[in-house]
């Protein structure tokens, strides 16, 4: 259904930077359909690596693919210690659907010009949470191909390369309904976290961080969205003042109706700017606090896996402290203690050099944004004053 | 007698020779008709809007206000407004062919104290004047009248439920009509529906588009008699200083009415009586008056058979109109509401982002995050103001307009109403000719003369009567004509106003972004 230039798409996936880079394998979600409510993402991939069997292939994968790849990741033990880049949010038409039905129930009240453009309008919006959605899938797999180890997964591979529907390897409805019970324990965990004492300065720092900025950062995005979503009730407000004038000046004087003419037509120019204002704070602002609030999250979680992992490792020191006692089982206990050890310290290590890299990217990526994100506001504001120039001038000289 | 169905356009006066440039506008109606007005050429007088100075000569072609040289004094003497709007006019005519434009003039001067011929009225006294609305339009005043109304200062006076609130009403005016060249005085709400009552009741002002009062409101008033201190008190009564100040600017730029010796007592008057009656001005009530009014006048409607459909025209073309205003203030409201949310939203956002620029351990990312949270705090202010721009500038205006437009459909109203007054009169003359006639055939002498009495009485009165008609129509085709001007101006004028803000505030936006880049690239 949509395919777009490589501008849009260097725009679009902004929020992660770095990505792609690595030549050995290049991931891109190039097309996508979209029937009924499923979306068909065609995955495409160019690699050089000799662990895959063609050295170009692209895939049709739906938004379960995607998830099944990430929950498998989250449950391979290896990867504990990795900050798993989170799993794209399901695509939501819900919002531009709705007002697509409110349109249709309205249009008997308005005039077919207004009609026609609220369409067009909500069409543009449509686009964009679907071109919103393709960026977020891809960003996800990128993440994945540039991650020294993530990439090397077996079952990323078969993601990438399976050519069969890959339904029966995923999910049945108790395995989820087991993955939603463990998302409930770990919740409840997450007191584990907080609760567990904590014997290196780095990871208390990053505890102490991460809880605090999650909470302030899932604000954030739900005050941005709100932001986002009052600029675009102006811009549908500009169409419908710029169809109205248009009605109006029909039945206005000559004297009149030129006025009205040029500022119906100022309207209608201003709308679009006002709309790009919108998109691009919702895309810069909002995407970007959205993104690295679910990138928390996964920070959040390797940091409970540690904490898991330390809280074993105790365990395991007083079962063999048991055991000695007793008497019994002896080198068992000896073996899973140290097990539980090596497992801590490998833990540490990987996450403490993922939260570091983390926390560099993260950096990066809110320069970037920011950056454009005043400069595209700098840019509309200028737009708006030449037409307001313009029309001033326009009404002025009559 | 001749009926509304016999009226035939009347001939107009001989053309002069067209100014240059105007030539283009005339159509060819300037051939036809008697030079009734042509003889009184000789004496332009040109006055200019409500300075007395007869005496003044200008270089004009005739036309018919130049005639009515009879200065404002005639105010007084006669009732009829007319007089005084032609010498307002006057000065306008210069530009003018003679090729007539209203006749305001023709009915006055029958009435008129001015040394004008009234000959030409009873000539043609049933005769309507088919003028071409180009015609019209030539003869638009110049727009320099000389007064300058502001409503300022809104005091709380007294306290609890019998408070209200004080306006000072400052006029600055080169005028002769005022007593001096400045002056205020202090006026409440109730003064200024008052005067919008007496007005509005003015026989002599009917068929003038009398400028409507800002509606009442209860509740508005009631927190404002509570206190005065939160934002919605101040709005509105910021809201309702700045309509009162449009409403007597309209009142004074009118001619008619800046003559009227009620509202020259309004601007002047230190001590003006309180107005009673001003219940039945309360915004529903208004607005109910107008609509029961309007329909029970378009029934008649129907009926009355007009040679001209230039006012059935005008009526929907006024209603279409009106139509179009309501929902285009429907419009301009959600968008006021929407921007006053969008406030709302980004103040909010403001804090969250203070918030998380706190939390943030990146040194430069705090401090950047922090600025941002500050630039949206400006960016609140400016669409605080915006949102105040949109209301006070566009949905007031359209307000206005919509309820000029109801005005208008009054001052129809009163030509309808006029006309059916004149139809009842010739139906009662009818019925006593009747009985005059069953009483000769019956022979009875002595009621005889009180019939012929009353016949007499019901002649003059049906004369008088269309007299009214025609003078009220038109005056409501010249009404027409300077609120077309009118609105056209206005709308123009608060549409660059509007933008004109606008602008200023992205500049500002501008600013503030700007001013930010350097933090967001800071950061490292």
């Amino acid at each position: 259904m949509s395919s777009f230039d490589d501008n849009n798409k260097e725009r679009l996936r902004s929020v992660s930077v770095d990505l792609n880079n690595d030549a050995s394998l290049l991931i891109d979600i190039p097309d996508a359909l979209c029937e009924r409510d499923k979306v068909k993402f065609t995955v495409h991939t160019k690699t050089t690596l000799s662990s895959f069997q063609k050295p170009e292939f692209s895939v049709p994968r739906q938004h379960e693919d995607f998830i099944w790849l990430h929950d498998t990741l989250v449950e391979t033990e290896d990867y504990a210690g990795l900050i798993i880049p989170p799993a794209p949010p399901k695509p939501d038409f819900e919002s531009p659907r709705e007002k697509m039905h409110k349109l249709g129930e309205g249009e008997a009240t308005m005039t077919k010009e207004e009609y026609t453009k609220m369409k067009q309008e909500l069409e543009a919006e449509y686009l964009a949470v679907f071109k919103k959605t393709v960026q977020v899938h891809e960003v996800f797999l990128q993440r994945l191909s540039s991650h020294p180890i993530l990439s090397k997964d077996r079952n990323f591979q078969i993601f990438l390369e399976y050519d069969q529907d890959l339904s029966v390897r995923r999910k049945n409805a108790k395995e989820m309904f087991g993955g939603f019970f463990k998302n409930m324990v770990k919740s409840a965990d997450e007191v584990l976290i907080a609760g567990v004492k904590e014997v290196d300065d780095f990871f208390e720092q990053e505890k102490t961080f991460l809880l605090d900025y999650f909470s302030k950062i899932k604000d954030a995005t739900a005050k941005a969205e709100k932001m986002t979503r009052s600029h675009k009730n102006i811009a549908d407000d500009y169409i419908r003042l710029s169809a109205t004038l248009n009605s109006l000046s029909a039945e206005e004087s000559t004297a009149n109706k030129k006025t009205l003419d040029h500022i119906s037509d100022l309207f209608e120019k201003l709308r679009k700017v006002e709309g790009r204002v919108a998109s691009d704070e919702e895309l810069k602002l909002t995407e970007l606090l959205r993104y690295y609030m679910r990138d928390i999250q996964a920070a959040k979680d390797l940091l409970y896996r540690r904490a898991r992992a330390l809280a074993d490792y105790e365990n395991s020191n007083k079962a063999l402290d048991k055991a000695r006692l007793k008497g019994k089982d002896v080198s068992q206990a000896e073996e899973h203690q140290q097990r539980c050890l090596q497992k801590f310290d490998n833990l540490s290590e990987s996450g403490k050099k993922e939260l570091t890299n983390f926390k560099a990217r993260r950096v990066v990526a809110f320069r970037k944004n920011l950056v454009e994100m005043a400069e595209l506001e700098v840019k509309h504001a200028k737009n708006n004053m030449t037409l307001l120039q313009g029309c001033i001038e326009l009404l002025s000289s009559n | 007698m001749a009926t509304s169905s016999d009226r035939n356009p009347p001939p107009f006066p001989a053309t002069d020779e067209p100014k240059p440039g105007l030539s283009d506008l005339l159509d060819g109606d300037s051939d036809e008709g008697d030079d009734i007005f042509v003889s009184n050429r000789t004496n332009p007088v040109s006055v200019s809007r409500g300075v007395s100075q007869p005496e003044r000569v200008r270089e004009e072609p005739g036309d018919l206000f130049s005639q009515e040289e009879a200065g404002p004094n005639t105010a007084k003497s006669n009732g009829v407004n007319s007089d005084d709007d032609n010498d307002l006019f006057a000065e306008a005519q210069s530009d003018l062919s003679s090729n007539t434009p209203s006749s305001a003039a023709r009915p006055d001067i029958s009435t008129s104290s001015g040394p004008r011929p009234a000959s030409s009225f009873p000539q043609n006294p049933a005769a309507m004047q088919h003028t071409s609305l180009e015609q019209l339009e030539e003869e638009e005043a110049k727009d320099s009248f000389d007064v300058d109304v502001a409503v300022t200062n809104p005091e709380k006076v007294g306290d609890g439920m019998n408070a209200y609130v004080a306006y000072k009403v400052f006029t600055r005016s080169s005028l002769p009509i005022f007593k001096s060249k400045a002056f205020s005085v202090r006026r409440r709400f109730s003064d200024f529906l008052g005067l919008y009552e007496k007005l509005s009741a003015k026989q002599t002002l009917h068929g003038c588009i009398i400028p409507p009062p800002p509606e009442k409101s209860v509740v508005g008033m009631t927190k404002v008699k509570v206190g005065m201190d939160d934002p919605s008190s101040l709005e509105f009564v910021e809201r309702r200083r700045a309509a009162l100040e449009r409403y007597l600017q309209r009142v004074v730029s009118h001619p008619s009415l800046l003559q009227d010796p009620d509202v020259r007592e309004f601007l002047e008057r230190d001590d003006l009586p309180r107005a009673v009656n001003t219940q039945t001005l309360s915004g529903a009530g208004f607005l109910k008056m107008i609509n029961r009014a309007s329909d029970a006048v378009n029934k008649m409607t129907i009926k009355m058979n007009e040679s001209d459909t230039w006012f059935e025209d005008k009526l929907q073309e006024v209603e279409a109109e009106e139509q179009q205003l309501r929902k285009l203030h429907a419009v301009v409201d959600s968008l006021v509401n929407h921007r006053k949310e969008l406030c709302g939203n980004t103040a909010i956002f403001a804090k969250s982002m203070a918030m998380l620029g706190n939390s943030e351990d990146n040194t430069a990312l705090s401090r950047a995050l922090s600025q941002l949270a500050e630039v949206e705090d400006k960016m609140e202010q400016l669409h605080q103001e915006q949102a105040a721009s949109d209301f006070f500038i566009l949905a007031e205006l359209l307000a206005d307009y919509i309820r000029l437009l109801g005005a208008v459909r009054g001052c129809l109203d009163q030509r309808m109403r006029a006309w059916q007054r004149w139809q009842e009169a010739q139906s009662t003359l009818q019925k006593k000719r009747e009985a005059e006639a069953k009483l000769l055939w019956a022979n009875k002498p002595d009621k005889l003369q009180q019939a012929k009495d009353e016949i007499t009485e019901w002649e003059t009165k049906v004369t008088q009567y269309e007299r009214d008609f025609d003078r009220i129509g038109m005056s409501v085709r010249k009404e027409f004509l300077r609120f077309e001007k009118e609105k056209a101006k206005d709308f123009k004028s608060q549409i660059i106003k509007y933008l004109e803000a606008m602008m200023q505030s992205q500049q500002r936006f501008i600013k503030f972004w700007e001013a930010f880049l350097p933090e967001a690239k800071a950061i490292a």
